[in-house]
């Protein structure tokens, strides 16, 4: 039953997807009306596939990689509807839709179940591990979503275009705040997340767990944070270049997520 | 519906007469006085505003003669000023009453003003009593018919003057403008009239630089903001989030060096240049720096434009919905002409009904409650159906221009009250209209 609820999710997900996409170049705030409810039906479904799971098969069911998958997806999902509560805009949509759909079909799709194989001591670090990885991840993607709907309106502003679209977003200014904030309560999680992980590491695989591609990839990601932060605090970069930025650290952070497949230390693996 | 709309506007007269046919506030309730003595004028008001001055009048009779009213009160000669005036009846009266309150009919399409102006001009004439009846349902639904075209169409959602797109672009870049800082470079009117605009909503500090330092103090007086020597300027100017520029310098005072040197004071936090100047004080090279925009003359020109055909646009459906609210209002009046006889018409078959019942009661004996409701459904179901065909007649009859004779048919072979006892009746049962549409009763 919980797969069912996911797909039930997806499709709701889908739905929202496409009709964000067709709404883009239309007038009045007519994508809210279907897409916002869509996503919030969507989520209902996706919060009972998950809490079905945890009752059914344990919270350590959780912390298989389809799971968390899913659970990343409803958090970006959550935050949308954040956005849109706060600025009574379904506009930042089109840009957030796809990942909450492709994190919800991966995991909707996915035939097994694998979680992380971890022994009852380690068991309350890798919970500790995900979880504030996974609001990391969220939280780096919103950064990420902010530095486009930056670009996108900065540079609508400047050519002189006055699309519905861009007519529906929030200010600049406050895209701005909200990406700035996004990295610095982003930041912590993703820092104590990874210490967490290296701690549980550590113990298991000694010193050689640093060489393991999702580690450094893992590792990448977090000194991209660190530098994004850190431009924008010390010399306030905005626009062009935190986009740049943004969008890199977005691309590092799929490919350390990406990684869970391929490493050999990190593997999501029967327990 | 005998409704009737004359007088001038925008669209039939110039200003040199619509001046002429001014009537100033304090002397409305005179020419109400006047309009509502008239004769076959059974209710009136008057909305005079610089774009218009409009007579809404309702008469018992088919013809009302309201131009002879504006002759006489105006002293015009017959003939004279005729060509200017426009006059609508019954239903293009009620669409035109609509059209106006929902701004459609407005120079500036949408905008909010005219609505309070016609409010204004209802609440005066309500309080004279000149407005008490069928005027007045005709305005409170042209109120609700202008609060929804307002909400579901995007019809006043856009800035259409210079000033107010100013506004819009500086909220979109830095959202509340409440804290924000304005540099006005140079003291020219229109500098004056954007800052005017964006104080009111709500930035706060305003900076002056004028190559007259006297004019600059004075400029700044006036908004309790401060005079910097224009020497000063490009030290000053970062501290601006928002820079209006109108000199009459031969060259541009800001370029791309200023922009890099600005932004990197203010750690790259935005900046919006307003460029009123001809020739343009602001290099357009600027506006390819990240987080300047800047924005002349003609930009904020063009969003003018593009924001006006937006509102044509939204204007094509909001007639649709004027159409629609027409025909229903139309209707509502038409079935509302014949519920008195509806209405008598049942109390007439109920009495009926109930005399006979208390006659053969006697008769009957006791019965038990069941056969009670059952001698009661009988005589209800008979009564209904004999009504059911007089009715559906009489409310098709309504949207037709025989009701008359079928009110008065249906009134001798019934032998029923006269027109004035059934609309008492009408009116001491203010549900009978629904019970009627709903046929329970």
């Amino acid at each position: 039953m919980p797969l069912l609820w996911l797909r039930v999710a997806t499709v709701l997900y889908a739905v929202g997807l496409i009709h964000a996409i067709l709404m883009l170049r239309q007038r009045g705030e007519r994508s809210g009306k279907v897409a916002a409810p869509a996503v919030a039906v969507g989520m209902v479904f996706h919060f009972v596939s998950l809490y079905e799971t945890a009752a059914l098969f344990g919270l350590t069911e959780l912390l298989s990689i389809r799971q968390a998958e899913s659970a990343l997806g409803l958090l970006v999902a959550l935050c949308f509807t954040g956005l849109y509560l706060r600025y009574k805009t379904a506009s930042p949509a089109a840009f957030i839709f796809p990942l909450i759909f492709l994190l919800t079909f991966a995991s909707a799709i996915s035939q097994h179940s694998v979680g992380i194989s971890s022994s009852p001591i380690y068991g309350g670090w890798i919970v500790f591990h995900v979880c504030t990885l996974i609001f990391g991840y969220a939280m780096l993607f919103l950064s990420f979503v902010s530095s486009l709907l930056y670009l996108v309106l900065s540079r609508q502003l400047k050519r002189k275009q006055t699309s519905s679209w861009a007519a529906r977003m929030p200010a600049l200014q406050e895209i701005d705040e909200l990406g700035y904030r996004a990295l610095l309560i982003g930041f912590p999680f993703m820092t104590i997340g990874l210490m967490a992980g290296s701690v549980v590491a550590e113990e298991r695989f000694g010193a050689a767990f640093v060489g393991d591609p999702k580690v450094l990839l893992s590792l990448l990601m977090w000194g991209i944070y660190l530098v994004l932060l850190y431009t924008r605090w010390s010399a306030g970069w905005r626009g062009r270049k935190a986009a740049y930025l943004a969008s890199f650290a977005f691309v590092v952070s799929v490919c350390a997520w990406g990684a869970n497949y391929l490493s050999k230390l990190h593997r999501f693996v029967a327990p | 519906m005998n409704f009737f709309v004359l007088g001038v506007n925008h669209k039939t007269a110039p200003v040199e007469v619509r001046e002429r046919f001014a009537i100033p506030e304090a002397r409305l309730p005179e020419a109400l006085g006047k309009l509502t003595a008239v004769d076959g004028v059974e209710e009136g008001m008057i909305v005079s505003t610089c774009n218009r001055v409009e007579i809404f009048a309702r008469s018992q009779k088919d013809d009302c003669d309201l131009q002879k009213f504006v002759r006489e009160y105006f002293g015009f000669q017959p003939g004279e000023y005729e060509s200017y005036i426009f006059e609508h009846r019954k239903q293009e009266a009620v669409r035109h009453v609509f059209r106006v309150a929902s701004s459609l009919d407005s120079m500036v399409v949408g905008e909010s003003q005219i609505l309070g102006q016609v409010k204004e001009a209802y609440a005066t004439a309500r309080a004279m009593g000149a407005v008490n009846s069928q005027l007045d349902q005709l305005l409170t639904r042209a109120f609700a018919v202008a609060k929804k075209v307002r909400n579901e169409t995007s019809i006043a959602t856009s800035s259409v003057s210079i000033a107010s797109v100013a506004v819009e672009l500086a909220e979109k870049i830095f959202g509340s403008l409440s804290g924000k800082s304005v540099y006005l470079v140079g003291a020219g009117k229109m500098c004056e009239l954007a800052a005017r605009h964006l104080i009111a909503h709500g930035a706060k500090k305003i900076y002056v630089g004028n190559r007259t330092y006297d004019r600059a103090v004075a400029l700044a007086a006036k908004f309790e903001g401060e005079a910097i020597p224009f020497d000063r300027l490009y030290d000053t100017a970062p501290w601006a989030d928002i820079i209006i520029s109108s000199t009459g310098a031969p060259h541009t005072i800001f370029r791309k060096e200023h922009g890099e040197k600005f932004l990197h004071v203010r750690k790259n936090r935005p900046m919006f240049f307003i460029d009123i100047a001809v020739p343009r004080d602001i290099d357009p090279g600027l506006n390819d720096l990240d987080g300047i925009f800047v924005y002349n003359i003609d930009d904020l020109q063009q969003v003018v434009q593009s924001h006006i055909g937006d509102r044509r646009k939204e204007a094509v459906r909001a007639e649709a919905m004027v159409d629609e609210e027409v025909r229903r209002f139309e209707q509502r009046f038409q079935t509302a002409e014949v519920v008195p006889t509806i209405v008598s018409l049942q109390q007439h078959l109920e009495n009926l009904r109930q005399a006979e019942l208390d006659r053969v009661r006697g008769r009957l004996g006791n019965l038990t409650p069941e056969q009670e409701m059952a001698v009661e459904a009988l005589t209800r179901g008979i009564i209904n159906k004999i009504m059911h065909t007089p009715i559906t007649t009489l409310k098709s009859a309504a949207r037709d221009p025989e009701a008359t004779t079928v009110v008065d048919v249906v009134r001798k072979l019934f032998n029923l009250r006269s027109e004035r006892a059934g609309q008492e009746a009408a009116d001491a049962d203010p549900a009978a209209p629904e019970l009627i549409k709903s046929g329970k009763k």
